[in-house]
């Protein structure tokens, strides 16, 4: 056992968060006991929820030194730009790891509005606000000491790929744990690994593929629910019930787990394999559900759905084909 | 300089198409500011078409298909129907006028029908002006 870490050298692993929740660092610890597995194979040198390390050693590091860094988060600012920029420098394997990541993820949400409306509803108007100078953030501030910094607040929010180019994508929100383990193991065992930008530890189907919900062929619905407007009887398909599941639009590989505990499909996953705009096909796909061929009930139909962009873009916006609002 | 809207066109090849090619072997003048691509349906219209077609510089998108109950494909016109309504709703929050997206029932016999719509779209979309998605999309981190 001895012999054989000192031939291999350990793997050297990064994780990062950009505009990110934690959601996604903590489901690196999600791994349990397994993380003595992961530090048996690996030396985590680059960790900022768990581990003291600054910017100024990642930037001593030689180009190409970090084995594979997991980047969570969208790009919302500067520093999240600067340390994305740096990270594929220093890594040989950079994953976009969760949701945001991936696609925009919920801070993505920001593209339906501006950083100037923003700031204004943060810094101004909010309830608990009491700013009667309307101070806003600066990027750079003189006081006696010297300059102080804060990193630029872009208008737009982007995914990892629209920044650098990435190697892997990691999807959910979070990434489910035990298809992150996978995904470490075959790297650690030096396994044959996919294509370069290859949507990794998750399924080529679909979210319907995998729901044992109760489905039939034919899809008619007269009007569409919110899933608190009705009682779900816990077997039928949500969309047959009328409330808005992302499934048919949505990879799978995490379970169905939010179907499973009765709740529809949020779509975290991300598009099927080959789909560009997961919000066109979603929209495709319900709007040809609405049981009418009368244009006024149709229109009715289509006024139950509240708020289509936000429900079917919810976590690719800036991914997506229009990727913001023209505001 | 005069602004010249591009508007791309999805046409179904039962009707609406056979309505176009009528309107050019009748040689009846249209302006000539529509791109028309043939489609199969109006029902094969993926709404993934419409957001490229504005993502890529389109001011208006037009959508004509047979008319209802003519379908050759008995719904396809239908589910067209249904889709466009809700794509309208999106482009809108999306801050797009929702007159740039239109939809028509054009038959194999309406070649005048097809020129009127075209002129009277054309100058619809000239009154608004180009779009901004293209430019919007494009410049990212601002």
């Amino acid at each position: 056992m001895k012999e054989e870490t000192v031939q291999k050298p350990k793997l050297k692993l990064a994780v990062y968060w950009g505009a990110a929740c934690g959601g996604c660092c903590v489901s690196v610890l999600d791994v349990h006991e397994k993380l003595l597995d992961v530090i048996a194979a690996a030396d985590l040198v680059f960790w900022p929820i768990a581990l003291d390390t600054k910017y100024k050693d990642v930037e001593a590091m030689p180009d190409k030194y970090i084995d594979v860094t997991l980047y969570n988060g969208a790009v919302r600012n500067s520093e999240n730009e600067h340390i994305a920029k740096l990270l594929r420098k220093k890594s040989k394997v950079l994953v976009a790891y969760g949701s945001c990541a991936h696609l925009g993820g919920i801070p993505g949400l920001a593209n339906f509005t501006t950083k100037e409306a923003i700031f204004k509803r943060v810094y101004e108007t909010s309830e608990s606000t009491v700013n009667p100078d309307k101070i806003l953030p600066q990027t750079h501030f003189e006081v006696d000491e010297g300059i102080l910094e804060l990193p630029e607040f872009y208008n737009d929010v982007r995914s990892l790929n629209q920044v650098v180019d990435v190697d892997y994508y990691l999807p959910g929100c979070p990434p489910q744990s035990e298809r992150l383990l996978e995904v470490f193991m075959l790297i650690a065992t030096g396994a044959t690994l996919p294509p370069p930008g290859s949507v990794v530890g998750a399924s080529e189907k679909t979210q319907c593929d995998e729901c044992k919900r109760v489905k039939t062929e034919n899809k008619k619905v007269k009007r569409f629910y919110r899933p608190i407007d009705i009682k779900d009887d816990g077997v039928t398909c949500f969309l047959e019930q009328g409330v808005i599941c992302m499934g048919p639009a949505t990879r799978a590989g995490c379970g169905v787990r939010c179907i499973e505990g009765n709740a529809p499909c949020r779509g975290c996953y991300g598009p099927a394999e080959a789909v560009i705009d997961p919000g066109a096909k979603m929209l495709s796909a319900i709007a040809t559900m609405i049981d009418s061929n009368d244009e006024k009930e149709i229109e009715k139909a289509v006024e139950t759905i509240d708020d289509p962009a936000g429900t079917f873009y919810r976590f690719s916006l800036p991914a997506s084909i229009l990727r913001r609002a023209l505001v | 300089m005069e602004f010249k809207p591009t508007i791309v066109a999805f046409l179904c090849n039962w009707c609406s198409y056979t309505g176009a090619d009528l309107a050019g072997t009748s040689r009846m003048k249209y302006k000539p500011n529509i791109r028309v691509i043939r489609v199969m349906c109006s029902g094969r219209v993926d709404p993934t078409f419409v957001y490229k077609s504005f993502r890529e510089g389109a001011d208006g998108v037009l959508i004509c298909g047979c008319h209802p109950g003519d379908c050759h494909y008995q719904e396809g016109n239908y589910k067209c129907l249904r889709r466009f309504k809700l794509m309208k709703k999106y482009i809108t929050q999306m801050g797009i006028e929702p007159e740039r997206l239109h939809l028509e029932w054009i038959s194999a016999s309406e070649g005048k029908q097809f020129a009127e719509l075209v002129d009277s779209m054309t100058e619809r979309i000239k009154e608004l002006g180009p779009s901004q998605v293209k430019q919007v999309a494009e410049t990212l981190a601002i």
